[in-house]
């Protein structure tokens, strides 16, 4: 049972959480995450460590209001309790101080990425962080990102604030501008990942992103969060979640996103119309 | 009928009336209705057919049955219990050499074991034993009074075990009753490994595994469910800790996939992923349960081997209207227990022998449509005695399907062995132990079960977990 201690809307469907898994708290590294189940019924989520405090014992996760696990998420409490967390999973973010290097984060990815942005500046990089969200009401962690960059360029798709456009449009044009970078981490809705790699890509700038595939176990089990990386599968619990992403098939990927989509669907209808009793 | 004491020599007389008695069969669900249910297909024998089994069995005074067993259950003294109505005391013999009797009664390949050598087989038919194992245990389970096993005093000395399947339950109850305080560390969030992940609730009912582990909470065996070792904590933090010795029984639990074109595709599943969500997710109870899982109308089972037969009568159960197992060589040579090809065979499963899947083909939305196979014929026997599978040129042909199953075999799963260092591993990634006692080539780590043999049974890895228990006492007694 892992105790939550704050349950917070950041934006209309994007809260953040922190609750308390304190051998986790300790060992976890930027870029690992944890796979949580609500209740006996519930099913298991993977979620990206956003933040830890090993004194306090806490972890906070960032997460996206899409389905009947995460709308029952969000209808907890402090003081409630998770039935089950596991971790931490995957493989650690390789750290090193690279020079120069760019963090782009896209809508729930943004929390993702922020944990990067603060070891990657620890590490000594200059950091350029491009975040951008559909619109200003859905922007997270501004203040905090702001806090732990070189440089942090904002974007609206409805250009209700900052930038208005995408995020790969500020990183084209820095590219078209001659800006010297050493190394891309991109994290965010596929389709923003994948054009991040087109963008980067004629110009052999080594990207990294991180996979949110579908997961049930998360040791390397099951098979479930498998994808094709240079032509190659990859398990991404374990061989991942991060990977070259010049390499990655995100086709395979949002394909295989999209598997219980109707499922969901169904689910999460009857769960608001609560016609499933939980 | 008294039987009790009479040896395999003896007069032809008794030896007629004996035989006139038939094998008792198993109730069980009728195979229609059946497959709209994911309840247990056999009910268990009444007690009446338990009496009259157990009455089957001659008392050999030299047992070949036990030589078949792979932990020696003491067979003909618990079935003599059983003939004499005494079903709890016949559980208590049945429990000091096999802590999971209500699992093996169920599961183990009887027919290839204690029943394979038991003598009553050589002329006509053996004894139930499996069955008769079964209904003591379930006996003494639903009667309420499960007998607590005596504890020794603590000894305070720590041993960590990691996984909770057959080998890490059997260890931590040996040594927890030998007075070790014992903690299981088991990676998911319920202890019991394969027996709750992969054999489903018709072949193995949830409830009775439930049991078994609360029965090890009784004996002050702690268990720390989400705790994958190798990420959670490492086995040298483990010693760091204070544990003085550490078992690994983490099963063989990683899927083989065949890569083969296509083998991504939507509703391409492996064994393991299908059964989790089935069985310890319960997604065949979706949405009242919330991991959903693919219900595919014309289901394809990659293999021949308890997996695929498992995966198949779940999807038939799931609502498959053709459900098909697809097997590169014969049915003599398909290494499934033959009770479950046979369960499979009445439930309706096609078997398509002497077929191998060369390549998937998806729609642009990337589900699987259709699997194109070739025809296999036996070859001349290779060294080994087997009969190898080969292609027929020119042989193939599409079959229309709509969720596939690879059920073809599973590998060691990296994790513990890439973080603990010194830790010998041969070609495969199964880690060595040095002999039955399980030592690694690290002191005070022993390793059993899947992640040493490979792939095995619910009883070997049982046994496994014994002899580690006994070894480990040894070794701490001298520290
Ligand atoms: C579908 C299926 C059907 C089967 N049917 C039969 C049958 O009818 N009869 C029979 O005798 N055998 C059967 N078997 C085989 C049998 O189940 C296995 O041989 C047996 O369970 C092996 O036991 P084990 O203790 O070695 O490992 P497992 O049962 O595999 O248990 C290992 C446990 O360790 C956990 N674990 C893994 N990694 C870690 C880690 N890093 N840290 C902590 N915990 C970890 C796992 O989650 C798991 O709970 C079947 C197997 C399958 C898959
Ligand atoms: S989630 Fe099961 S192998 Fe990755």
């Amino acid at each position: 049972m892992n105790k939550i201690v704050e349950n917070k809307k950041l934006s209309e469907n994007v809260v953040k959480m922190v609750f308390e898994a304190p051998v986790i708290a300790q060992k976890r590294k930027a870029g690992q995450f944890i796979v949580l189940k609500i209740d006996e019924k519930g099913e298991r989520i993977p979620l990206t460590i956003v933040d830890s405090d090993a004194q306090k014992g806490t972890l906070t996760i960032i997460y996206q209001i899409v389905g009947k696990t995460t709308a029952k998420l969000s209808q907890m409490k402090a003081g409630d309790s998770l039935q089950d967390v596991q971790g931490p999973l995957g493989n650690p973010t390789e750290i090193e101080n690279f020079g120069r290097v760019v963090c782009v984060g896209g809508g729930v990815g943004v929390g993702v990425v922020y944990p990067l942005i603060v070891a990657l500046k620890k590490a000594g990089n200059e950091v350029i962080s491009i975040i951008g969200s559909r619109t200003k009401d859905l922007l997270i962690l501004e203040k905090e990102i702001g806090e732990n960059s070189d440089r942090l360029i904002v974007t609206t798709d409805d250009g209700s604030y900052g930038v208005h456009g995408f995020v790969s449009a500020v990183l084209q044009e820095m590219i078209d501008k001659g800006e010297k970078i050493d190394h891309v981490f991109a994290i965010g809705p596929v389709p923003m990942m994948r054009v991040i790699c087109d963008v980067t890509k004629p110009h052999g700038i080594k990207t990294v992103v991180s996979l949110n595939s579908i997961m049930v176990d998360a040791t390397g089990m099951c098979g479930a969060c498998r994808v094709s990386v240079g032509g190659k599968t990859k398990f991404t619990c374990v061989d991942g979640p991060e990977f070259d992403g010049h390499e990655v098939d995100f086709k395979l990927l949002s394909d295989r996103l999209k598997t219980y989509c109707e499922s969901e669907r169904e689910a999460y209808e009857k769960h608001r119309c609560g016609c499933d009793g939980n | 009928m008294k039987n009790i004491g009479v040896d395999v020599m003896e007069t032809k007389e008794t030896k007629e009336k004996k035989e006139k008695v038939p094998r008792q069969k198993m109730p069980e669900q009728d195979p229609k209705k059946r497959i709209q249910n994911f309840e247990e297909v056999p009910f268990g024998y009444t007690e009446e057919t338990a009496i009259i089994e157990a009455k089957r069995c001659i008392q050999c005074k030299k047992p070949a049955c036990i030589a078949g067993c792979p932990v020696d259950v003491k067979i003909p003294e618990f079935i003599k219990e059983i003939a004499e109505g005494n079903f709890i005391e016949s559980a208590k013999v049945l429990k000091e050499t096999n802590s999971l009797p209500a699992v093996c009664g169920r599961v183990c390949p009887q027919e290839d074991q204690c029943e394979k050598t038991c003598i009553l087989g050589k002329k006509g038919e053996p004894v139930a034993i499996g069955r008769l194992e079964r209904f003591a245990a379930d006996y003494e389970r639903k009667s309420g009074k499960v007998s607590v096993p005596a504890v020794a005093k603590s000894n305070g000395k720590k041993v960590a075990i990691a996984g909770a399947g057959p080998s890490g339950l059997t260890i931590a109850g040996d040594l927890a009753k030998l007075g070790y305080d014992v903690t299981i560390f088991e990676a998911l969030h319920k202890s019991g490994g394969v027996l709750v992940y992969g054999i489903p609730e018709f072949r193995l009912p949830k409830a009775i595994v439930e049991a078994e582990v609360e029965g090890l909470r009784n004996l002050g065996v702690k268990i720390e469910t989400n705790y994958v070792i190798g990420r959670t904590k490492t086995i040298d933090e483990l010693f760091e800790e204070g544990f003085q010795a550490v078992f690994i029984g983490v099963g063989a639990g990683a899927p083989v996939f065949m890569n083969i074109p296509g083998e991504n595709l939507i509703g391409i599943y492996s064994a393991n992923e299908y059964l989790t969500r089935s069985n310890l997710m319960k997604a065949y109870r979706f949405p009242e349960y919330d991991t959903p899982i693919v219900r595919g109308k014309r289901v394809a089972v990659i293999g021949g081997g308890n997996v695929a037969m498992d995966s198949v009568r779940t999807a038939l159960r799931l609502g498959a209207e053709r459900a098909m197992i697809i097997y590169r060589r014969t049915e003599v040579e398909m290494p499934a227990r033959k009770e479950e090809v046979h369960h499979a065979q009445e439930e309706g499963v096609e078997f398509l022998m002497l077929t191998a899947p060369v390549e998937y083909i998806g729609n642009k939305d990337g589900w699987v449509t259709g699997m194109k196979c070739l025809k296999m014929e036996l070859g001349e026997p290779d060294a080994s005695g087997r009969r190898s599978p080969k292609p027929i040129k020119g042989s193939e042909y599409v079959i229309d399907v709509d969720t596939v199953v690879v059920a073809v075999g599973t590998v060691a799963n990296p994790i513990v062995p890439a973080t603990t260092k010194g830790l010998e591993v041969n070609k495969w990634g199964y880690i060595v132990a040095k002999d039955e006692s399980g030592l690694t080539s690290r002191e005070g780590i022993y390793a059993g079960g899947d992640i040493v043999t490979g792939a095995a049974t619910v009883i070997l890895a049982m046994g496994a977990g014994r002899k580690a228990a006994n070894a480990i006492h040894e070794y701490l007694s001298k520290k």
